[in-house]
């Protein structure tokens, strides 16, 4: 494509059908503590 | 769901609902909002498009007079073909699936266990009010934690990753029992086949080599809780006498970062209307040596003299503009740090469940405090209203769940419409309850911060592809 970059991505459709397994971290665990961060995670299947 | 801004010179244009993320030239960008628009008039093909995108080409208000006939047209291609493929104008189809996710089965997944309500710091914003939560100050006994892990086994279905997170207070001002309920949870492993991931958040005082040896040979993670440069740190986080604490334990924090490899933990702090030029505790803490790095807004009642102000929001967006150029530009000269709140994994990032069900509060997640009691979160300890059992007789006030397991991101109304949504899953609970008396609302200040990371993180993603493709 000349006008458009895509960046790869994880298709939020597509994991709707293999997800929920919540083997993923707990959003608290991890540095926060006063928010919640969801996006910055890993999916524990990706790693 | 489109989200389009400018950041750094990037044109970026988020499809929400696909997660897909593009980088566009001037036409496009332009081009775009009048095509989300026309689809939502039901004008969905190519010539009803092109004919209306000619007639708005002489009205200067949409700015696409500056362009083409043909530019037009081979733009509009481009982006009728992400449409085709899913990744542009991508409808929300999950709301429709909110029923089944009501009806999911929870675990409990992962426990904060507040192992002192006890602090030897006096900080002025913590919200367990110097490590006590509002109530008596005690030490978790080996006997509560060991059933508070008993408890979480149980309770965890066939989820193999169990996370504990040894909170205060000051967890290190019972640390026998840390390491006492370390060691039980390791010898119960096996025969129920799981794995604990150990944390520890500390403010340093007692951290000595001994604490650290053991911290690296157990724990996945420890949060180091610093704020920045040393006035900053030493007006808000001060010992009860009111001398600073900066001087006694960053040394221990170098050593500790360096004694893991400069991985696996987190200098942790916290800015307030006193350090609205946050960025540069985040580069004084990089200065320091530090690679990992969390510095992040604090959360007060507005009475307080250190909260953030809605005046203070500018200069707050311009201060995360501001870090993450110093964070690409040290990246290039070799200097490369971690930012907590700018990492965003959009290759390898969450399901659409995680993201709908967020922290998992009150479910999947619960606070111990020290006699065993249980919580939604470390946040509500205190609250008696939050009180939702204890280790000796599990979950009591399953409505308290229910209520936690029931809100989402379409539970709140001010997040239908917000690009955001699906990263920050609604945002936090407390803090919407702090604000507004409910957990189905939102802290609008935490926000709009939320959202300027959001951006900053996907322009230096952006950034970073731009780099690797003028490299190869």
């Amino acid at each position: 494509m000349k006008h458009i970059k895509t960046l790869t991505t994880r298709d939020l459709k597509e994991s709707m059908k293999k997800g929920g397994c919540g083997e993923c971290q707990t959003s608290c665990q991890s540095a926060c503590k006063t928010s919640c961060t969801v996006g910055n995670q890993s999916c524990e299947h990706a790693k | 769901m489109i989200h389009q801004y400018k950041n750094n010179g990037y044109n970026i244009v988020l499809d929400v609902n696909s997660g897909s993320v593009h980088v566009v030239d001037e036409i496009v960008y332009d081009v775009i909002p009048v095509v989300e628009q026309l689809i939502k008039e039901h004008v969905t093909d190519k010539d009803g498009i092109l004919d209306r995108l000619k007639k708005l080409k002489s009205d200067k208000s949409y700015g696409l007079s500056d362009f083409s006939a043909e530019l037009i047209e081979e733009a509009l291609d481009e982006i009728l073909e992400l449409k085709d493929a899913g990744l542009l104008f991508t409808e929300d189809i999950y709301e429709k699936y909110i029923a089944d996710f009501d009806n999911r089965e929870t675990v409990v997944k992962a426990l904060c266990l507040h192992i002192a309500h006890d602090c030897n710091l006096a900080c002025k914003y913590c919200f367990a009010e110097e490590g006590e939560y509002h109530g008596r100050r005690a030490l978790m006994s080996f006997e509560v934690g060991k059933k508070a892990l008993d408890f979480l086994v149980a309770n965890s279905g066939k989820r193999v990753n169990l996370e504990v997170d040894f909170f205060g207070g000051e967890p290190l001002l019972n640390w026998e029992v840390v390491k006492q309920l370390v060691e039980y949870g390791r010898s119960i492993e096996k025969e129920n086949n799981k794995k604990f991931r150990f944390t520890l958040t500390t403010n340093g005082i007692l951290l000595n080599d001994e604490i650290m040896e053991f911290v690296n040979r157990e724990m996945g993670n420890i949060v180091l809780s610093i704020d920045g440069r040393k006035e900053v740190n030493d007006r808000m986080r001060p010992h009860r006498g009111g001398q600073g604490s900066y001087d006694e334990i960053v040394p221990k924090f170098k050593k500790a970062a360096e004694s893991r490899n400069q991985m696996n933990y987190y200098v942790r702090g916290t800015f307030t209307h006193n350090n609205k030029d946050f960025a540069q505790d985040v580069k004084h803490l990089a200065d320091l040596g530090f690679e990992q790095i969390s510095v992040e807004p604090v959360v007060a009642a507005k009475t307080e003299d250190y909260a953030l102000r809605e005046e203070d929001v500018p200069a707050l967006l311009e201060e995360y503009d501001k870090l993450a150029l110093e964070y690409l530009k040290r990246r290039k000269e070799g200097k490369a740090f971690n930012f907590f709140h700018f990492m965003i994994d959009l290759k390898g990032g969450p399901c659409v469940a995680k993201r709908l069900s967020g922290c998992g509060s009150g479910n999947e997640y619960l606070a111990v405090t020290p006699w065993g009691d249980f919580y939604p979160c470390h946040q509500f300890v205190g609250n008696e209203e939050f009180l939702m059992g204890n280790v000796d007789d599990g979950i009591i006030r399953e409505d308290i769940r229910t209520e936690f397991k029931n809100c989402n991101v379409y539970t709140k109304e001010k997040c239908r419409n917000c690009f955001a949504k699906f990263y920050c899953s609604g945002g936090c609970s407390a803090n919407s309850y702090q604000f507004n008396g409910n957990i189905n609302d939102v802290y609008e200040l935490g926000c709009k911060l939320q959202r300027k990371r959001i951006e900053c993180a996907i322009m230096i993603k952006a950034a970073l592809a731009d780099d690797e493709e003028k490299e190869s």
